[in-house]
C-alpha cells in the first residue's frame, strides 16, 4: 500500500532537520548581522529572500528560526506525552480514586483556552524559549493522558495482560513492557498533530512579542515586521509564512499517514 | 432527561472550584508577591493603588483564607479595579464583549453555510478531482497561521487594491455619518477580520462534514431509501445530511476555547477593540486584575460551552438516551 501522506511528510519534516541541523554551515550569512547599506532590498541573487529593515539576510535568519521552532514543538510535546503517558496510564491502570482524580483534573484543564492560560503565564513569568516549551507542555498533556488510558482501559482486560497478572509480574512491568507499547499508537498520530500546534502557538505567541525573543530569529518574530512594512516588502511576509506553512504540512502529513497505518 | 440535567449542573460546581484554584495559582506563581511584580513591572503602579492592591487579593493572610476571599468577590463579580484607568475589570470587559461575539457569530454562520454544501458534496463525490482540490485546500487552510493570512489578505485587499481599511472598526470621521453609513462602515472594517476568521474555521468543519458524511452513506438506511426509488436529493439531504450534520452542535460548543484563544492575535492585528485584544493589552502592561478576570472568564465559557454541546447534542438527537 502506498502512503503519499507518510512518504511526503517525512520528505519535508527530513529536510527541515537537515536545514535545522546545519544551520551554522548552510545560511549565507550570519542571521544576526546589521547592515545599514542593505536595508530593505528585494529579493535578489545576493540575498534570496531579500532583507529585513535592519538589512539581515532573511534566509539566513528563517533558516536559524528553523531551528527553534522545530526545537521548541518536539520538546514540548515531548514534555506533554510524557506527562500525558504516565498520568494516562496510572489512570487506567489504576482506575478508581486515581483515575477520578487525575481525569477530573484534566478536564479542568480542558476548560481553559490554551491560549490565554499561556499568554497568562507568560506575563508573569519571563518570555524565554524554555519557559515556553515547559508551559506548552504542561498545558497540553490532557490528550495524549485520555488516549492511553481509554487504550489501557480495553487492553487491560486482554488475556495477554491477564496471564502475565497470573504469573505474578509487577504492576509497573506490566504497564512498563506491555500496556503502553500496546497503547502508545493514537498517541503518536496526536503527538505528530501536537508539534504541529505547538509549532503555531510558538509563532503566534512570538508573533505578539511574548514568545522568543529578539535578536534570536524565530518565524513568528520574524512577521512582527511584517505588519510594519506592508505593502514596501512583500518577501518579509511571504517567506517566513511560507517557512511555517510547509513545516505543518510536513507534520500534518505525517499524522495522516500514520492514521492510515494505525487504523 | 431531568436527572441528567441535575447531575451534569452539580457537575459543574467542582469544574468552577478547578477553574478558580488553578487561576488563582498562576497568581502565585511569580517569584515574590504579586504587588511586588507589578511595581517592578509597572512603575506608574503608585504605593497607594499597592496597598489596595494588598487589600483586594488580602495578601497579608494565609493562602487558603486569601483564595476563599477571592472566591467570594468573584461570586459578587467583583473582580477589582484595572491598574491602567482604575476602572473596574468586570465594565471593561463587559463593554468589550459585543464586537467579539459580533464576529465570531458572523463568521460562524458563514462556515456553516460554506462547509455544510462543500462537505456534502466532497462526500458524495469522494475521490473526484474536485474532493481532492479541496482536500488540498483544506490542508493548506489548517497549516497556515491565521495571523498570516491576515497579513496576506491585508497586503492584498488592502494596500494593492485598496478596498478595504487596514484595521480599526471605524473610520476617523465616523461620529459624522449618518445612521446607515454607520452600518456600512462598520461592515466595511469587519469584513477582513471576518473573511479571515472564517477561512480558519471552515477547513477543520468541511473535513468533519465529509467524513460524517461518508459514514452515514454507507448506514443500511440509506440502502433502504435508494432500494425504495427517493431521488439522490432526498436521500443525501433528508436522510444522510441530517444524520451526518449532528455532531455539528457539538463542534459549535467545543470550539469556543479555540476562539478565544485566537481573537487574542487576530483582534490585535486588525487593532480591533474586544476581549481578545483587552487580553492582549493586559498582558502587555501586567494588568494584573484583568489578566486574571479574562483567564477565570475563559474557563467559565469554554465549560458552559461543553456544558451546551453535551445537552444540545442529546436533544437534537433522539437515539441518545441519558441513563445513569
Amino acid at each position: 500500500m502506498k502512503n503519499t501522506y507518510l512518504i511526503t511528510g517525512i520528505a519535508i519534516i527530513s529536510i527541515l532537520s537537515v536545514i535545522a541541523l546545519l544551520a551554522p554551515w548552510i545560511s549565507p550569512y550570519d542571521p544576526a548581522m546589521i547592515a545599514q547599506d542593505s536595508l530593505l532590498i528585494p529579493p535578489s541573487a545576493k540575498h534570496w529572500m531579500g532583507t529585513d529593515s535592519l538589512g539581515r539576510d532573511l534566509l539566513s535568519r528563517i533558516i536559524y528560526g528553523c531551528r527553534i521552532s522545530l526545537i521548541i514543538g518536539v520538546i514540548a510535546v515531548g514534555i506533554a506525552v510524557f506527562l500525558g503517558v504516565i498520568l494516562g496510564s496510572l489512570s487506567g491502570f489504576y482506575g478508581r480514586f486515581m483515575d477520578t482524580l487525575i481525569m477530573r483534573f484534566a478536564d479542568i484543564m480542558l476548560c481553559f483556552p490554551t491560549f490565554f492560560l499561556i499568554l497568562a503565564v507568560v506575563a508573569f513569568l519571563e518570555p524565554s524559549i524554555i519557559n515556553i516549551m515547559v508551559i506548552i507542555g504542561l498545558t497540553s498533556w490532557m490528550g495524549p493522558a485520555r488516549l492511553i488510558r481509554s487504550e489501557i482501559l480495553s487492553l487491560k482486560e486482554r488475556e495477554f495482560i491477564q496471564a502475565e497478572k497470573a504469573i505474578g509480574a509487577s504492576s509497573a512491568r506490566i504497564i512498563m513492557r506491555h500496556l503502553i507499547p500496546n497503547a502508545i499508537g493514537p498517541v503518536l498520530v496526536n503527538a505528530t498533530l501536537g508539534i504541529a500546534g505547538a509549532i503555531l502557538l510558538e509563532t503566534g505567541l512570538s508573533f505578539l512579542g511574548l514568545g522568543v525573543q529578539p535578536p534570536i530569529p524565530s518565524w513568528g518574530n520574524i512577521l512582527i515586521e511584517a505588519k510594519s512594512t506592508l505593502g514596501i516588502a512583500w518577501w518579509i511576509t511571504v517567506f517566513p509564512g511560507l517557512a511555517i506553512l510547509v513545516t505543518i504540512l510536513g507534520f500534518n502529513f505525517i499524522a495522516e499517514g500514520l492514521k492510515k497505518i494505525i487504523g | 432527561m431531568l436527572s441528567y440535567l441535575i447531575r451534569r449542573l452539580l457537575g459543574i460546581i467542582p469544574l468552577l472550584l478547578g477553574i478558580t484554584i488553578i487561576s488563582f495559582a498562576i497568581i502565585h506563581l511569580a517569584p515574590g508577591k504579586p504587588t511586588q511584580i507589578e511595581q517592578a513591572f509597572n512603575p506608574k503602579v503608585s504605593q497607594e493603588v499597592r496597598l489596595r492592591l494588598e487589600k483586594l487579593y488580602g495578601l497579608d493572610k494565609p493562602l487558603h483564607i486569601q483564595y476563599i476571599n477571592w472566591l467570594v468577590k468573584l461570586g459578587k463579580f467583583d473582580f477589582g479595579r484595572s491598574f491602567i484607568d482604575e476602572r473596574p475589570v468586570a465594565e471593561k470587559i463587559l463593554e468589550r464583549i459585543p464586537i467579539t461575539l459580533t464576529i465570531n457569530i458572523f463568521s460562524l454562520i458563514l462556515v456553516l453555510l460554506i462547509a455544510i454544501p462543500l462537505g456534502v458534496k466532497t462526500a458524495v463525490k469522494a475521490g473526484s478531482a474536485f474532493d481532492h482540490a479541496l482536500t488540498i485546500l483544506v490542508f493548506l487552510l489548517f497549516a497556515a497561521p491565521t495571523f498570516w493570512l491576515a497579513l496576506l489578505l491585508m497586503q492584498l485587499l488592502s494596500i494593492q487594491l485598496g478596498w478595504l481599511p487596514i484595521s480599526g472598526l471605524k473610520s476617523l470621521d465616523f461620529e459624522y455619518f449618518s445612521f446607515g453609513k454607520k452600518i456600512l462602515d462598520l461592515a466595511h472594517h469587519l469584513f477582513l477580520p471576518i473573511l479571515v476568521s472564517t477561512l480558519g474555521g471552515f477547513a477543520g468543519l468541511t473535513r468533519y462534514i465529509r467524513s460524517n458524511m461518508i459514514d452515514a452513506l454507507k448506514q443500511p438506511y440509506i440502502y433502504t431509501a435508494r432500494a425504495k426509488g427517493l431521488s439522490q436529493e432526498k436521500v443525501i439531504y433528508k436522510h444522510a445530511l441530517r444524520n451526518a450534520i449532528l455532531p455539528v452542535v457539538t463542534i459549535i460548543g467545543l470550539s469556543i476555547p479555540g476562539l478565544l484563544g485566537g481573537s487574542v492575535i487576530f483582534e490585535s492585528i486588525f487593532a480591533i477593540p474586544g476581549i481578545g485584544r483587552l487580553f492582549y493589552e493586559a498582558v502587555m502592561s501586567r494588568d494584573y486584575p484583568l489578566i486574571m478576570a479574562e483567564v477565570v472568564l475563559g474557563g467559565v465559557l469554554t465549560m458552559l460551552g461543553n456544558l451546551i454541546a453535551d445537552i444540545a447534542y442529546g436533544y437534537v438527537d433522539p437515539r441518545i438516551k441519558y441513563k445513569r
